[in-house]
């Protein structure tokens, strides 16, 4: 008895503290409202067959428990049911797998329209650069690492020198235009990972990757490293303020290029030493 | 009428008086210490997998100290941290769970359920035992070398996992390596035992299709190992000579700490993929005993036979083939071609399908049993909840799409807690307390069981089922601390707080677990041969605990499946796997 | 569905069964071995190394030394032990000579200046030597068993499992051999291609 109790207890509190969780995702700030999507319907396509398989259990040990004489039913197979059970998971399955690779179809086809954005981590802090006039970021190399050049930028590549470079400092994107975000990192593992935009992506020394997604309101939003990094992980921080497109480019104005910063670069590397804390 | 693979075998001759080979201990030192009898060698893996495991719990709570109160613990930064988290993973994944449902419950199990004296090759195996120990002593050492265990993650990815920014990167990571090659071969050595004398040494009428599915699950279990292990093997031989010798299997032209390092051109990625194609295995490496046991032990403690056993064997056999070709869905975002990501989604979602059904199978044995609620029982009642909640959250993050968000947060933690930590763990326990009688002739405490087991599933609910909520919040796992965080509300910290209050808790529970083992050693109360009724072979031994050789003069023959429980006209309410069919048979009642 | 009500335990000896394991593994390790090196060699700091001729020489050694094991196999089983020790010492000179070959040819190579970190080609070539030479060494452990075994004349039909055991451990190296040579010559890379078009 008391178990059966529990078990449904178990079930019931589960379900409960889904439905009035303070504990939820942070509000979406960009175009994945599709992923949140897939996941609700995730959640009430298992939530349905968790409660179910539970509260089942629970009637079984309710209703079929020992007593005195109680015998059980020689039942070895019965492939009909089994078939059935098998079927119906499966459509269950292909609901959510359907939604997921569509969406997901979506996530690696980056638009047209987007601008690059390159972000590079390092142990432990995160630089940006964004493309100066000609629209194109200039090629980098790890080898070309130095305290002048934290980037690793090619000092050969025309393309690179207008490319705004920023250190030390918070990303700003205009607000609804679409952002292909290429990641790169010149030590170890890395993941940029902003929350209320959904889309995550590791960074890995020696090549770039990228996701896209288009920041959908205004805010200043944290980020975070999502790849074991090292000591101080969990202290990579960095900000990204999405705002209006005027705003936007007043900022820009301020930044300054990857020629002007090369030659009179003063500014020592600043990179945690192992006893931050 | 059910169409049942089980029939009886009319007329076999009584089978030969095996005293083939059989290796005779001449001293104590060859009789429990140096022995290559698997059932000592059963007892030594159990006991060397708990006491290295109850490190790994130790070094949980001082991870849940950490992350529950914040700065209280000075004694804890953030370095150790990472050393605890690798050193936890490590240790339950490998040290504890595969050697102790393999080594231990394989060993123990295998040579008594499918009716053989002893496992085929009893020297290497007891090799495979030593090497064991010697593995786990190599992963201790590193707690006490200079810099201490690595922190690279239980994954260990290079490059991070062999560069000065992680801690332990110049003993801890080359042991760990080590560690990892040694436990490799010698699992190697205890595999073959396991896998050969399941095909070999089966006694006269123990078709495959008569096994327990125990036995199923360890057989299945141990094959993937044999050929999963190698990819673990070549990936730490490689991060080992990347480590020492400098090679760039891996490493690709970095800046370690500023200055340019003499890697180049290797791949990250390349690691992940050999990581995952034994990782993810692993982890059915894992699950498939556990299936085995819950299987074999609903059906005794429902006193019903199991529901679909010829399902339940080709969802094994098709959960580990499968098993196979899902490995990359560990890696949706670390940057592989996206269009990896469409076809691991299909085979991982389609995995669901033979696991939903051996849940059915298990909630259908319950259905019109007679259900005796005892405590093994009640663990694999705990472990089918734990089990489903678990492999329904598998189903997020399996679905390529849904993992972006939630990957590498607290809902992966929570998952694969719920899905191959406590889940197969509810399995070893249910299993110690259906087998502890055969093991030892006693029978453990019951009050004492009950406390623990109720401890135990509530208290592991409460820190893994609300943690998924933490995760969804989007708080990344593997920080030590996650500060200010704008996105990180105060009743976020309230409920870290309480699962690591629950975690001592559950801690706790397990002490009093290892005292009932000791203490009903000696104070339990006398089991007898067969407390529970059971069908299947291991409990018809002549004597108990089990004496050398197992079967006394005459190996036992096999008439029926594991499954005779409440047979319609049968005397009782089992039928043992070994009992001649005039006996029992009163009209053909049976198919 | 397959019936298996009558099906017994075959009458194959345990030791030939835990042998096919063994090998199974072995193969899933060097085909590990394998799909590692054909991802490593495309990226763009691969420089194939020039294969050292004495490899030629050496596989030679060890095609005899199979064939040596293949003659011990054969008269140990028409029960004929002095051709078969025979055959087993040559077998085991011609494997410690294919041994020796290959010590020699990373001299040649280190000598070169091939070393093993300069380049991932040179790596790979010396790990995955090193680990097919360490299976043959454990290899002539159990040939030297057998050996021993003929030599103080024990029961025949151990001898013949032991020599059979043997000769399909040393056949499965050579295989095993030849495939890496295919593959460290490059004669493979053509097969490594489609296969790897085919994944992406």
């Amino acid at each position: 008895m008391a178990v059966a109790i529990i078990l449904i207890l178990v079930a019931v509190a589960s379900v409960l503290f889904h439905i009035f969780s303070p504990w939820w995702w942070t509000p979406l700030a960009s175009n994945w409202r599709y992923i949140d999507d897939t996941i609700t319907l995730t959640f009430w396509i298992t939530g349905a067959v968790f409660f179910a398989v539970v509260a089942f259990m629970a009637y079984c040990v309710l209703r079929f428990r020992h007593t005195e004489g109680r015998r059980a039913v020689y039942n070895p197979e019965n492939k009909k049911l089994e078939w059935w059970l098998s079927v119906g998971t499966a459509i269950g399955v292909a609901a959510m797998l359907a939604p997921g690779l569509i969406v997901w179809h979506q996530f690696v086809t980056v638009p047209a329209g987007a601008t690059e954005v390159e972000v590079m981590g390092q142990q432990w802090q995160w630089s940006y650069r964004l493309p100066g006039k000609d629209g194109r970021l200039g090629t980098s190399d790890a080898r070309n690492v130095s305290a002048e050049n934290p980037m690793g930028l090619n000092p050969d590549d025309p393309a690179g020198q207008d490319d705004v470079v920023i250190q030390n400092d918070d990303l700003h994107l205009p607000l609804g235009k679409p952002v292909k975000v290429l990641l790169r990192s010149i030590d170890v593992l890395h993941d940029f990972y902003v929350p209320e935009f959904r889309a995550k992506m590791d960074m890995i020394p020696g090549s770039v990757t990228y996701y896209w997604f288009t920041p959908t309101r205004t805010g200043t939003f944290e980020v975070l490293c999502a790849e074991l990094c090292g000591a101080a992980h969990a202290q990579m921080r960095s900000k990204v303020v999405v705002e209006e497109e005027k705003d936007y480019h007043a900022w820009l104005e301020k930044q300054r290029t990857f020629a002007e910063l090369s030659g009179q670069r003063d500014v020592a590397k600043a990179t945690y030493t192992r006893e931050s804390e | 009428m059910v169409d049942v693979p089980f029939d009886t075998v009319a007329g076999v001759p009584p089978a030969e008086v095996g005293e083939v080979e059989l290796y005779h201990p001449r001293s104590w030192w060859t009789r429990y210490v140096f022995s290559q009898d698997a059932k000592v060698i059963a007892i030594q893996y159990s006991i060397t997998a708990m006491s290295i495991g109850m490190v790994a719990l130790v070094l949980s709570w001082l991870m849940r100290l950490q992350l529950g109160f914040p700065g209280t613990f000075s004694f804890i930064d953030p370095n150790q941290y990472l050393q605890f988290i690798t050193m936890h993973g490590m240790i339950m994944v490998i040290y504890l769970l595969t050697a102790l449902f393999l080594g231990g419950f394989g060993n123990y199990l295998i040579p008594l359920m499918v009716g053989a004296r002893d496992m085929v090759f009893p020297y290497v195996n007891m090799l495979s035992y030593w090497i064991y120990l010697l593995a786990v002593v190599v992963l201790a050492s590193t707690f006490f070398v200079p810099g201490g265990p690595t922190g690279a993650g239980w994954t260990l990815y290079p490059p991070q996992a062999i560069l000065s920014g992680t801690p332990g990167q110049d003993w801890g990571i080359v042991l760990m390596l080590a560690s990892l090659i040694l436990f490799i071969i010698g699992f190697t050595m205890g595999g073959l035992n396991y896998v050969v004398t399941v095909l070999q040494a089966r006694t006269r009428g123990m078709t495959l299709m008569r096994l327990p599915l125990t036995v199923w699950g360890i057989f299945t279990a141990t094959v993937m190992a044999l050929l999963a292990f190698p990819a673990l093997f070549v990936a730490s031989v490689m991060l080992l000579l990347d480590r020492l010798l400098g090679t760039s299997f891996f490493m690709p032209t970095l800046v370690e700490m500023g200055t340019l390092t003499k890697y180049g051109g290797g791949s990250p990625i390349l690691f992940q993929h050999l990581f995952w194609f034994f990782g993810h295995p692993e982890v059915y490496i894992v699950a498939l005993p556990a299936f085995g046991i819950i299987s074999d032990l609903i059906s005794v403690h429902a006193r019903k036979n199991i529901f679909g056993y010829r399902m339940m064997v080709w969802a094994i056999v098709g959960i580990g083939a499968l098993s196979f070709v899902v490995w990359a869905h560990h890696m949706y975002v670390s940057g592989m071609h996206p269009y990896f990501g469409f076809f691991f989604a299909t085979t991982t979602l389609i995995i669901a399908i033979p696991t939903a059904i051996k849940v059915y199978n298990w909630v259908l044995t319950l259905w019109r049993g007679d259900i005796h609620l005892t405590i093994p029982m009640l663990f694999a009642l705990a472990f089918i909840v734990t089990f489903v909640n678990g492999g329904l959250t598998g189903l997020f993050l399996g679905n390529v799409v849904v993992d972006v968000p939630l990957s590498d947060t607290m809902f992966v933690v929570a998952h694969f807690h719920m899905v191959m930590g406590i889940a197969p763990i509810m399995a070893v326990f249910g299993g110690i307390y259906h087998w502890y009688p055969k093991v030892t002739g006693r029978m453990l405490n019951e009050a004492l069981g009950r406390f623990h087991f109720w401890v135990s599933f509530l208290g592991a609910y409460a820190i893994f089922f609300p943690m998924h909520y933490l995760g969804l919040l989007g708080m990344p796992r593997r920080y030590h601390d996650i500060g200010e965080t704008a996105f990180v509300p105060a009743s976020a910290h309230d409920l870290n707080a309480f699962m690591s209050v629950a975690a001592l808790i559950v801690g706790f529970a397990q002490l009093v677990f290892l005292f009932n083992l000791i203490w009903s050693l000696f104070k339990g109360r006398e089991a007898g041969g067969n407390p529970w009724g059971a069908a299947s072979l291991e409990w018809q031994t002549p004597e108990t605990p089990p004496g050398h050789g197992n079967w006394g003069k005459e190996l036992p023959i096999v008439y029926r499946w594991a499954y005779d429980y409440s047979v319609p006209g049968a005397a009782g309410d089992f039928v043992p796997q070994n009992e001649p069919p005039a006996g029992v048979l009163a009209q053909g009642a049976h198919p | 569905m397959v019936d298996l009500r009558e099906e017994r335990t075959s009458s194959l000896p345990p030791a030939k069964i835990g042998l096919g394991v063994f090998l199974a593994v072995v193969g899933s390790l060097f085909a590990l071995f394998i799909s590692a090196y054909s991802m490593r060699m495309n990226m763009v700091d691969w420089r194939t190394l020039p294969v050292p001729a004495l490899l030629w020489f050496n596989t030679g050694v060890l095609v005899m030394s199979s064939i040596a094991l293949q003659w011990a196999q054969m008269a140990a089983r028409r029960n004929d032990m002095d051709v078969a020790l025979v055959g087993l010492l040559a077998g085991g000179v011609s494997a410690f000579m294919f041994l020796a070959g290959q010590l020699l040819a990373w001299q040649q190579l280190n000598a070169a200046g091939y070393f093993l970190a300069s380049n991932p080609a040179n790596s790979f070539f010396y790990l995955i030597t090193a680990v097919h030479g360490l299976h043959l060494m454990g290899g002539l452990v159990g040939l030297g068993r057998t050996t021993a075994k003929v030599l103080r004349s024990a029961e025949a039909s151990q001898i013949r499992l032991s020599v059979e055991l043997c000769t399909i451990y040393w056949h499965f190296l050579l295989l095993v051999w030849l495939v890496l040579l295919g593959l460290l010559t490059g004669w493979t890379d053509n097969f490594v291609d489609i296969c790897s078009q085919l994944l992406s």
